[in-house]
């Protein structure tokens, strides 16, 4: 028997989590599913003008985005938590904040990273021009990993609470609104015709700021939870 | 007091809320040893046995392990101990060997496809091994949790209500490994409302009145 090193410990949270959620998809297609449908519905609300849809798509894909990820977050935890494994991962003699990093990747490759790879279809709906669909790709790519990091931190402190789900939400919608705004303000720059390295670069100080911060804030958040 | 305490409880009180469970609790435990706690439903048992973990903090007194504060230890404390809750902390979705490879891992362990095995038919689940956990019975779902006792090597078990869902054989399967960890150094604190016997030991009562 020998001990896991924290790298091995990182990716067998994942793994766990991955496998997991291959054996009961439906929870991973209902934030795709969700996404999509909302998504498809602007234009047939709104109609065909091409123009319009332009302009708003950015903005569009951003909030449903943000909607379908918050459908995923109260299951972060708590299904660990109700079947007595969230308990076994606190007691384990390694670092917590690394196994909450785990669960958070994991938590984005099921619910963010999809997304992302659905965005240039659902983008053409829009009739968005490539430059414009490869950016709403790369905020996507940056901005929707700190949704699930923030939200990890709002899935902490209403572990085991009534009506944790809609709490999560109050929690961590404001504080993702940031993510929103650069995001969908890297689409915008682009369709007007300016440079979207600035959306993108500060996009990219979010995820790194949250990837500092949220896992190890998370875990504190797990350790009064669970007290 | 035990001679050479590992485990030492001094002076310990703790509340649900307003109100207080229990308060100027003092015990100690050390190789070799074996406590059962006991008391009706609501006093306490499986606070006291989450204070022991780390879980809850005491509203007075210390838990202690070689000396030091158990929350000082941080993770080397737990490193030493094996807990199980009233939950079996396993997933229905994955096998039993599965769930055994991958709690053990959660716990910073590495073990074997061999031994995570063997541990498995030792808890009496032979052809059961790579079945969903969802198809097994509540009883054999609880075999699965116990089996992590066997993989890991910690000194201390404390084990909330193990008997639960087991049966006549289990049960006796369960005093044999309880038996064996006590002659190998290890201790263990437990609660049942179930009668246990371990051979060949002393078992002390604490009555959480």
């Amino acid at each position: 028997m020998n001990r896991l090193s924290l790298i091995d410990l990182l990716l067998l949270v994942i793994r766990r989590d991955l496998l997991l959620a291959m054996r009961r998809r439906a929870d991973v297609l209902t934030t795709l599913i969700f996404f999509v449908m909302v998504v498809s519905l602007f234009p047939l609300g709104v109609g065909p003008e091409a123009d319009m849809l332009r302009k708003m798509a950015g903005g569009v894909l951003w909030v449903a985005a943000l909607l379908a990820s918050m459908l995923s977050l109260p299951r972060m935890f708590s299904a660990d938590h109700l079947d007595g494994t969230l308990e076994q991962i606190m007691l384990a003699p390694q670092s917590l904040t690394v196994m909450v990093l785990g669960k958070i990747v994991a938590h984005w490759m099921l619910s963010g990273l999809p997304l992302v790879l659905i965005a240039p279809v659902l983008g053409l709906q829009f009739d968005m021009s490539p430059a414009a669909i490869w950016t709403l790709m790369l905020a996507l790519l940056l901005g929707t990993p700190v949704l699930s990091m923030i939200g990890a931190v709002g899935a902490a402190l209403t572990l085991g609470l009534r009506g944790g789900g809609v709490l999560v939400s109050l929690l961590v919608l404001p504080l993702t609104i940031p993510v929103l705004i650069f995001g969908a303000g890297a689409v915008e720059a682009v369709n007007s015709g300016i440079d979207a390295v600035s959306n993108l670069a500060l996009l990219g100080a979010f995820l790194l700021f949250a990837l500092v911060f949220t896992p190890f804030v998370a875990a504190q958040a797990l350790r009064i939870s669970m007290e | 007091m035990p001679s050479n305490p590992i485990l030492e409880v001094s002076d310990l009180a703790c509340e649900r809320g307003e109100h207080r469970l229990f308060e100027g609790l003092n015990f100690a435990i050390s190789s070799g040893e074996l406590i059962r706690v006991q008391g009706e439903n609501g006093k306490g048992k499986t606070t006291l046995l989450r204070t022991l973990c780390g879980f809850v903090q005491p509203a007075q007194g210390s838990v202690r392990w070689e000396g030091r504060d158990i929350h000082d230890w941080d993770d080397l404390f737990h490193s030493q101990m094996c807990y199980l809750g009233h939950a079996n902390a396993i997933k229905d979705e994955l096998s039993a060997l599965e769930n055994l490879q991958i709690g053990a891992g959660l716990a910073g362990i590495e073990v074997s496809e061999a031994v995570a095995l063997e541990a498995l038919r030792r808890m009496g689940l032979r052809r059961k091994e790579h079945l969903p956990v969802r198809v097994l019975s509540q009883g054999q779902r609880r075999r699965v949790a116990l089996s992590r006792l066997l993989v890991g090597q910690a000194k201390l078990w404390i084990l909330d209500e193990p008997l639960t869902a087991l049966d006549v054989g289990a049960v006796e399967l369960m005093q044999e490994l309880i038996g064996e960890h006590l002659s190998k150094g290890g201790m263990a604190i437990f609660t049942t409302h179930q009668p246990l016997q371990v051979t060949g030991v002393q078992t002390r009562h604490l009555v959480l009145a």
